[in-house]
């Protein structure tokens, strides 16, 4: 007795799951990016394309290469530790092209943005209203922004 | 070597399968950063904190971020002494202006820097249907914007809202710890910027960062806990009725 007589219709159909198989990988090859599952279920190569995007704010480190008389001026100061571009802003191009001027900067609003009286703020932060602790005279004229104790040691 | 048909048709599978490994390119742009090497993470020092919203302005010049949208935002809390568990919070344009001055010190007000959590193990990054969105080697959780559908599931997933959907590109967006600038030594954008030093890029990798230490000798939490979603966002002294 052949059991196996007529199993061609079987092998047909095996033949047609075997290619289907196939088809499905080479399109697979095809549509998923090569570096998918390099480090787990994405694609590995975005990592590098998320680190290549611009910089805009060069760092502290870079401004100092430069402008090391700055750095001098700050050390002894309140500000030591608040860095260039918090004030500045950004200037990755500048420190990349320095024909490239940053621009000039408006004390009335950068210091207030930090040192207005509110209550909210830590008790220890140094606080002015400012028309009752200077009437609209510019913050400069007294304090230098890098340095600004009063010069002759006055107030803090 | 002889192949027949059926040999080559039977091996055919089995290369297809071993051929993108071969083909796997190297993503690392920058040459001296290995990513093994780091775990990142963020320390934000509440106390510090001033509410100069000088972080969120500095993210958004860095990172190209959309008016109205936030990577990095600023909550300033307002606990009364009659209703602990019902602060009144406020962030105004996500504190980008700073905010606005309060005359009488009636209960206790604290400013709360928020940004991603940079999660271990990130309920965003699980719900991503495409594989768009990732724990990197490096612990920083960041998204494949041309490979994302713009379905927003992991935004709704993230339990501290720290996703959005960009308006022109209709993709996921958000905090990427800078990954642009940390793999090239520098701080992140809202650290360099912060006046005070109220954030800190730590690297838990690195035995010589401060962040050991710091971490032995405050009292340190995470912003919800009980999710276990092994957030890296570091909070010191942050008050309990912080959400």
């Amino acid at each position: 007795m052949n059991r196996f007589k007529d199993t061609g219709h079987l092998l047909r159909f095996v033949a047609l799951f075997v290619m289907a198989f196939v088809a499905f990988l080479i399109i697979r090859h095809f549509v998923v990016p090569k570096s998918f599952g390099e480090y787990g279920h994405y694609r590995g190569a975005a990592i590098g394309e998320i680190a290549a995007r611009p910089v805009r704010f060069a760092g502290h480190q870079t401004c100092e290469t430069c402008h090391a008389d700055i750095l001098a001026t700050k050390a002894p100061g309140k500000h030591a530790n608040v860095n260039c571009e918090a004030c500045h802003g950004p200037l990755a191009r500048h420190a990349d092209d320095p024909s490239i001027t940053p621009p000039k900067l408006d004390t009335a609003v950068l210091c207030i943005r930090c040192h207005a009286a509110s209550a909210a703020k830590p008790k220890n932060f140094p606080q002015v209203d400012a028309d009752q602790h200077a009437g609209g005279v510019p913050c400069e004229t007294c304090h230098k922004p890098h340095d600004p104790a009063l010069a002759d040691g006055g107030a803090k | 070597m002889n192949i027949d048909r059926r040999h080559f048709l039977i091996m055919l599978p089995a290369a297809a399968v071993a051929w993108k490994y071969v083909l796997a390119g190297t993503p690392e742009d920058s040459p001296n950063y290995k990513m093994s090497d780091h775990w990142w993470s963020m320390l934000i020092d509440i106390p510090k904190c001033i509410g100069c919203g000088n972080c969120v302005r500095a993210c958004a010049a860095e990172n190209d971020v959309p008016d109205g949208h936030f990577r990095t935002w600023v909550e300033r809390y307002h606990v009364t002494d009659y209703d602990m568990v019902n602060p009144e919070v406020i962030s105004p344009d996500g504190g980008k202006e700073g905010f606005p001055a309060v005359a009488e010190d009636a209960g206790k007000y604290f400013f709360v820097p928020k940004m991603c959590n940079h999660c271990a193990d990130s309920p965003c990054t699980q719900v991503c249907p495409v594989g768009a969105t990732f724990v990197a080697p490096d612990g920083v959780v960041l998204v494949d914007q041309t490979y994302c559908l713009g379905c927003a599931y992991c935004v709704q997933a993230c339990p501290y809202g720290c996703r959005y959907i960009h308006p022109e590109k209709r993709v996921a967006d958000k905090c990427t710890l800078c990954y642009h600038r940390i793999t090239k030594g520098l701080t992140t954008a809202c650290a360099e910027n912060c006046p005070t030093g109220a954030r800190q890029l730590c690297d838990l990798k690195d035995p010589n960062d401060p962040i050991h230490a710091f971490l032995k000798t405050h009292h340190v939490q995470v912003l919800k806990p009980q999710m276990a979603t092994g957030a890296k966002v570091f909070y010191n002294e942050l008050d309990g009725s912080v959400r």
